[in-house]
């Protein structure tokens, strides 16, 4: 049946009909859809994982059990995921393994641009690469071939393009596969320095079958033409940028499969014209690989660089000098970065934080966004969990006083990912730091995730909700409290109190998410024009729901959820 | 058949996913090849969000740049303005005429331009200026504005009605969509 689907969507599909059983994820976009999608399918076992390391573990236990099994994550959850990663390339699989790694080019959501196709390398596993949706779906199930065939993991390469956009997919049946046979095989699985080199041979001659593989499979495509004036070498989005801005200017070398790249292919087909370009987005891996192998009438990153998206217009303008006309208008137009929802709870603490001067030491969800004006309250952002840990960092270094003024924020899901090592840190060698938690009960940044503190499972479900209070105190945190953001006066004095105090501390600034749906709102405030003077008290909060009209505050009602602490906020009792 | 491109603006929460995922369903059904290309992430959380449609006889690229598109739509004005240079010379401009300020305006760091859609009518394109927050206030919730667009949209091109309505049945959950349809209908009489 013909679908629009989008990549990520067409993923599952691609797990669904290549008779996957076990899917453990930690969700990051742009990867997050994959997960969801295929927990909806009842064939599949499918999973939250509190991060990508346990997500990657449970996966590659589930294969040597003898399951098709899969993970996914964003491009640094691949990073966590690294360890176990670089040694499932030694053990190889028994079920097929594939894991999915979507990188963020343009960094649309994300807090650096790497490209993945380095941990491809370095691991010395196979990673293909889908430029549409229907490519999606077929990579997968050519990945479990891959898998299987030569005992390995596979890593599928996704990009926020391919991931976020929609095609056309002609699906096909699930193909029911039972489990493979168990046996126990210490020399394979047993990774202890005896047995590991075994394996690396193993691995090595591994690569070499690979490389002949990629000579001849389907994955890697010559498209000749015959107006051609040159040749591409490209991969996954940008396959297509070239065929819409060249079209028939060029032929084409597509490769699918993006490590290990074959060497024949590339020279045969690098001898047939003068002028080679290669068209890939973020390091110039492709360029340096035909370097490696001889090919030197290459050139890619000279022309493109390797910062953000490549796109068609990029293309046409650096290789053939065309720019198309449009259309300005000579008004300046202000940025409209993302901000706090109105009714986010995060926004009363970040207040706080604001008011206080403390030094901020910040963490990756929605509430990074606390580092935008107007609240402009965090000093770090790292990655996952580096809150905690470089909090009690920053406080050996500055010692007491910065102690006394210094805190970490990191949320619920965040938190349980790795931000609770942070915490054993800081009990284990006696920081005296302080520790909000914005438990906003869900992983807020990626659509709304559950994770083990929301008490339900991906399928939504009920399940064992991790107590956060009683999980502090096992941890060596004796004071922990918890504070509702919304009442900002309470929040602020408890924050005092903490930083005040001579030993660690955690805060649970505790309120669900706004967008929640189980969430109840109260009724929309309004400002009474007569009492307000313009003061811009309110203005301070950030709140995309108040604007300044004529001088007085004005409360869009379709926008206010009625949280109340801009009402809190004004001393003069405007906001009714 | 030359790819055709529709870009979908708007703030971040205003619905724009389900405006093309509508669009998307009539163009498939009309037998085209679809790329509809989504903002997820980040970015949704108020920010400025991009939604590409493309579809002829073979579509290959996702994502429209400055010069491409044939239809803007716009949930809000700012976005408009902000997204016109995408527009090809000529092409169809849909505005709703909304104002939602930005960041930078409500900190006081920036101003929202006066007069866009005067501005706008000047400029060498198309403009249709809807006030879609009211329409779909009239049908029911101020969430609909996005579908009052769709009908606005269903009245500048020729694609039949009942494929718009297909589209509706399949993309709106059944207990909106009376609502829905009503938007839909107050959007192309606008």
């Amino acid at each position: 049946m013909k679908k629009l689907m989008l990549g990520n969507e067409a993923f599952a599909r691609g797990l669904y009909e290549a008779g996957c059983k076990i899917v453990s994820s930690y969700p990051g976009t742009p990867s997050t859809e994959i997960t969801e999608e295929a927990a909806k399918y009842d064939e599949i076992y499918a999973e939250w994982a509190p991060n990508e390391k346990v997500a990657m573990e449970t996966a590659l236990g589930a294969s040597i059990a003898g399951a098709r099994a899969f993970c996914g994550m964003k491009h640094v959850g691949l990073n966590v995921a690294a360890d176990p990663l670089y040694t499932a390339a030694y053990t190889g699989v028994n079920g097929g393994l594939v894991i999915a790694v979507a990188d963020d080019q343009g960094m649309h959501s994300s807090q650096n641009e790497q490209d993945s196709r380095h941990h491809a390398i370095a691991a010395k596993v196979p990673m293909l690469e889908p430029s549409d949706s229907a490519e999606c779906r077929d990579f997968v199930k050519a990945a479990y071939d891959i898998s299987e065939n030569f005992d390995t993991p596979v890593i599928v390469r996704m990009s926020t393009r391919v991931a976020h956009s929609q095609s056309i997919v002609d699906t096909c049946e699930r193909m029911e596969l039972e489990l493979k046979e168990y046996t126990k095989n210490p020399q394979k699985y047993v990774m202890m320095p005896a047995f590991a080199k075994g394996r690396h041979v193993f691995v090595e001659e591994r690569t070499k079958k690979l490389i002949e593989f990629a000579e001849t499979c389907e994955l890697n495509r010559v498209e000749l033409s015959e107006t051609a004036e040159f040749g591409v070498i490209t991969n996954g989005a940008a396959y297509q940028y070239v065929k819409e801005a060249l079209g028939e200017r060029v032929s084409v070398l597509k490769l699918g499969m993006v490590n290990p790249m074959p060497e024949q292919l590339i020279r045969d087909f690098a001898a047939k014209y003068d002028r080679i370009v290669i068209v890939e987005e973020l390091d110039g891996i492709i360029e340096a690989h035909c370097r490696n192998i001889g090919v030197n009438n290459v050139e890619g990153k000279s022309i493109f660089g390797c910062i953000g998206e490549i796109n068609q217009s990029a293309i046409a303008e650096k290789l053939l000098g065309v720019k198309k006309e449009f259309t300005e208008l000579d008004v300046n137009v202000p940025v409209r970065p993302p901000v706090m929802c109105a009714g986010c709870p995060h926004r009363g603490l970040f207040y706080c934080l604001k008011k206080l001067g403390v030094t901020v030491s910040g963490d990756i969800g929605c509430y990074t966004l606390g580092a935008a004006a107007p609240l402009t309250a965090i000093d770090t952002t790292i990655c996952m969990g580096a809150s905690i840990s470089g909090l009690h960092g920053f406080n050996k270094a500055r010692g007491s006083e910065s102690e006394h003024k210094s805190v970490a924020v990191i949320g619920d899901s965040t938190f349980m990912h790795s931000g609770m090592t942070g915490l054993v840190n800081i009990a284990y060698n006696n920081s005296n730091s302080t520790v909000i938690i914005l438990d906003n009960s869900i992983t807020g940044m990626t659509g709304h995730q559950q994770n083990p503190t929301t008490g339900k499972n991906l399928k939504g479900d009920p399940a064992a909700a991790v107590n956060l209070e009683e999980l502090c105190k096992a941890i060596g945190i004796k004071r922990v409290r918890v504070v509702d953001p919304y009442h900002l006066a309470e929040t602020e004095a408890a924050i005092k109190e903490e930083l005040a105090a001579d030993v660690a501390s955690v805060i649970i600034s505790r309120r669900p998410c706004a967008l929640l749906k189980y969430v109840k709102h109260n009724p929309p405030f309004k400002v009474d024009a007569d009492k307000c003077v313009g003061c811009k008290m309110c203005m301070k909060l950030g709140c995309p729901a108040i604007s300044i009209k004529d001088k007085k505050a004005v409360i869009d009602h379709t926008q206010c959820v009625g949280c109340g602490i801009c009402k809190e906020q004004c001393k003069i009792g405007a906001i009714i | 058949m030359e790819t055709r491109s529709i870009m979908i603006v708007g703030v971040g929460g205003q619905g724009s996913l389900l405006a093309s995922r509508i669009i998307g369903n009539v163009l498939l059904s009309q037998g085209y090849d679809v790329k509809v290309s989504e903002v997820h992430g980040m970015s949704q959380r108020g920010g400025s969000v991009v939604t590409y449609v493309k579809y002829g006889e073979k579509v290959y690229s996702p994502i429209v740049e400055k010069g491409e598109a044939d239809i803007v739509i716009s949930f809000e004005l700012l976005e408009a303005a902000r997204c016109l240079p995408y527009l090809k010379k000529g092409g169809k401009l849909i505005t709703s005429t909304q104002q939602i300020d930005p960041m930078p305006v409500i900190t006081g760091a920036a101003e929202y331009p006066a007069d866009l859609v005067k501005k706008l009518s000047e400029a060498d394109v198309e403009l249709t200026a809807v006030d879609a927050l009211s329409l779909a206030e009239e049908a029911g919730t101020a969430k609909a504005s996005n579908v009052v667009l769709m009908g606005v949209l269903a009245a500048k091109t020729d694609f039949p009605e009942e494929i718009w309505q297909t589209a509706l049945e399949k993309c709106v959950p059944a207990k909106f969509l009376e609502l829905n349809k009503k938007a839909f209908e107050l959007g192309k009489k606008a």
